[in-house]
């Protein structure tokens, strides 16, 4: 080996060296062990504690409850999003007790009128709907039923009875537009219930000359946008207009 | 002529010796080439966790359903409980957005506290053409921007497509809170570090779902691995017309939308 090689040799080898000392002490111990990353770190964040046991867990112990829960409309309420995180409570149950909500605060959270909330979900308006009783002095939080056999319609048109309560029609049955034959309560596919099908029909409430309430707003008839039918622009179990 | 002692060795040093000389330094060489390389194979073997855990067989998503989300901000309130977030309004993993496209044609958006406490109305009803609710959170991008922009490496996706903060090595420099463009990072006032939606990482490891899903009460939230062909969020990418939030960007999102308005951004 020639005098130039070597001490190349010796330099590139110093160089080579120096790297790799100061890559094992600068260089975080699992880094790139699954990627550009301190696979330590992942397993730190893995380890974090559970603060929400999940109702998995809050079945194990409370089978009863779940059993009616399970059937009820709340089915899809997981416990936790009104007892709050539970997790604690699995591992020490003499000890921890969720919180229970029982005032009337909580429920209008899902519940309280918003006109941002999608058409149909159940919602009341907290300030008129039985002010200061407590929600659950009516209705079971497990199995929430309206405290009354629903109306006949609602038990199938939900949505529409849902959003109709809410809104300016609330006071009319659903029999005051629909014709229905006692034949659809049996065979609702094959008989079905009348529909309006005039702008007359609505005139007799809305019509400058109808013979209902003042309070209900009126239109004339022949210049109000005559050429469409009065649900092409207004839906008449939630209407708009004002 | 000179150059053929490099071609034929001189007859006073045998090539075995050169070759004995190489073999030699490279014997000391290559144990601290391979300890300096950290042959990932070999490190891998042994730090194996428990194994119960393979991150590479899952790759996770979630989708959302705006026309189920009623505002509750349930989601909002478990996620700042599961992953101790602070308190104080400025800090969210995930919060919900009330829309409300007036009349006029002009969009209002908003989010008190994250929605946790719930939305007083402020604007006439009649005076609304639509309006509708938006979860929002950590997109999990694919390419994400705040992955390529953190100097020390402290962000970063897992195998299972989660992107995670490396809280021991994170620097506080807060690139990435400026790279993300869906507003999903802050600084946490306690450590200084970034922070961000995990999809409750440490749940979904041991089998449970993100702390946010388990608690919407109307399934507007679905939590899934997209490779899968039978989970709820594949029903849902599959029977539902998905938006991702800012295509444009490539980011490539890995929450999905369904029902999204254009307004949202």
């Amino acid at each position: 080996m020639t005098q130039q090689s070597s001490r190349l040799l010796l330099v590139a080898v110093t160089l080579v060296v120096g790297l790799v000392t100061a890559r094992h002490f600068l260089v975080p111990k699992t880094f790139g062990q699954r990627g550009h990353y301190r696979a330590a770190a992942v397993d730190a964040i893995e380890k974090l504690p559970i603060r929400y046991a999940g109702r998995e867990a809050c079945a194990m112990c409370h089978a009863e409850i779940v059993a009616t829960h399970s059937k009820a409309r709340h089915q899809s309420v997981a416990c936790e999003v009104c007892h709050g995180p539970a997790a604690a409570h699995t591992e020490s149950p003499g000890e921890i007790k969720p919180p229970a909500p029982r005032t009337r605060g909580y429920c209008p959270l899902c519940h309280g009128y918003d006109p941002t909330r999608p058409t149909g979900f159940p919602q009341i308006d907290p300030v008129s709907h039985n002010p200061v009783k407590a929600c659950i002095s009516c209705h079971n939080p497990h199995a929430p039923e309206p405290p009354h056999v629903p109306e006949e319609c609602g038990a199938c048109h939900g949505q529409i009875a849902r959003s109709k309560a809410v809104s300016r029609h609330a006071q009319l049955a659903c029999v005051q537009c629909h014709i229905t034959p006692e034949k659809h309560k049996v065979t609702p596919r094959l008989v079905h219930p009348e529909k309006p099908r005039t702008r007359e029909f609505c005139g007799t409430c809305h019509a400058q000359d109808a013979r209902s309430s003042t309070e209900i707003l009126r239109i004339d008839m022949q210049s109000h946008n005559s050429r469409y039918l009065c649900w092409q622009c207004h839906y008449p179990h939630q209407p708009e207009g004002d | 002529m000179d150059d053929s002692k490099h071609i034929s060795p001189p007859a006073d040093q045998p090539a075995s010796e050169s070759r004995r000389e190489f073999l030699h330094t490279f014997s000391l060489a290559a144990p601290l080439l391979l300890l300096g390389l950290r042959i990932s194979a070999i490190e891998a073997l042994a730090a194996e966790p428990d194994a119960a855990y393979n991150a590479r067989e899952h790759y996770y998503g979630m989708g959302i359903d705006v026309s189920k989300c009623i505002g509750c901000g349930r989601c909002a309130d478990a996620c700042k409980n599961e992953n101790d977030v602070p308190r104080e309004p400025y800090y969210f993993r995930t919060w919900v957005e009330r829309y409300v496209i007036g009349a006029d044609g002009e969009t209002d958006v908003d989010s008190p506290n994250g929605g946790i406490g719930g939305f007083a109305s402020k604007i006439p009803e009649k005076e609304i053409l639509r309006t509708f609710f938006v979860p929002k959170l950590c997109n999990q991008c694919t390419d994400p921007p705040c992955v390529q922009v953190c100097p020390v490496g402290a962000t970063f996706a897992t195998e299972d497509g989660v992107v995670l903060v490396d809280n021991d090595y994170c620097i506080g420099c807060r690139y990435c809170i400026q790279a993300c463009p869906y507003g999903a990072r802050f600084l946490d006032p306690r450590t200084h570090t970034a922070n961000k939606c995990t999809f409750c990482y440490h749940r979904v490891v041991k089998g449970l779902l993100p702390a946010c899903v388990e608690v919407c009460p109307t399934g507007a939230r679905v939590f899934g691995d997209l490779r899968q062909h039978n989970s709820p969020l594949a029903r849902f990418t599959r029977f539902n017309k998905i938006m991702t939030l800012k295509p444009h960007l490539n980011t490539k999102p890995k929450v999905f939308y369904a029902q999204l308005d254009e307004e949202v951004r």
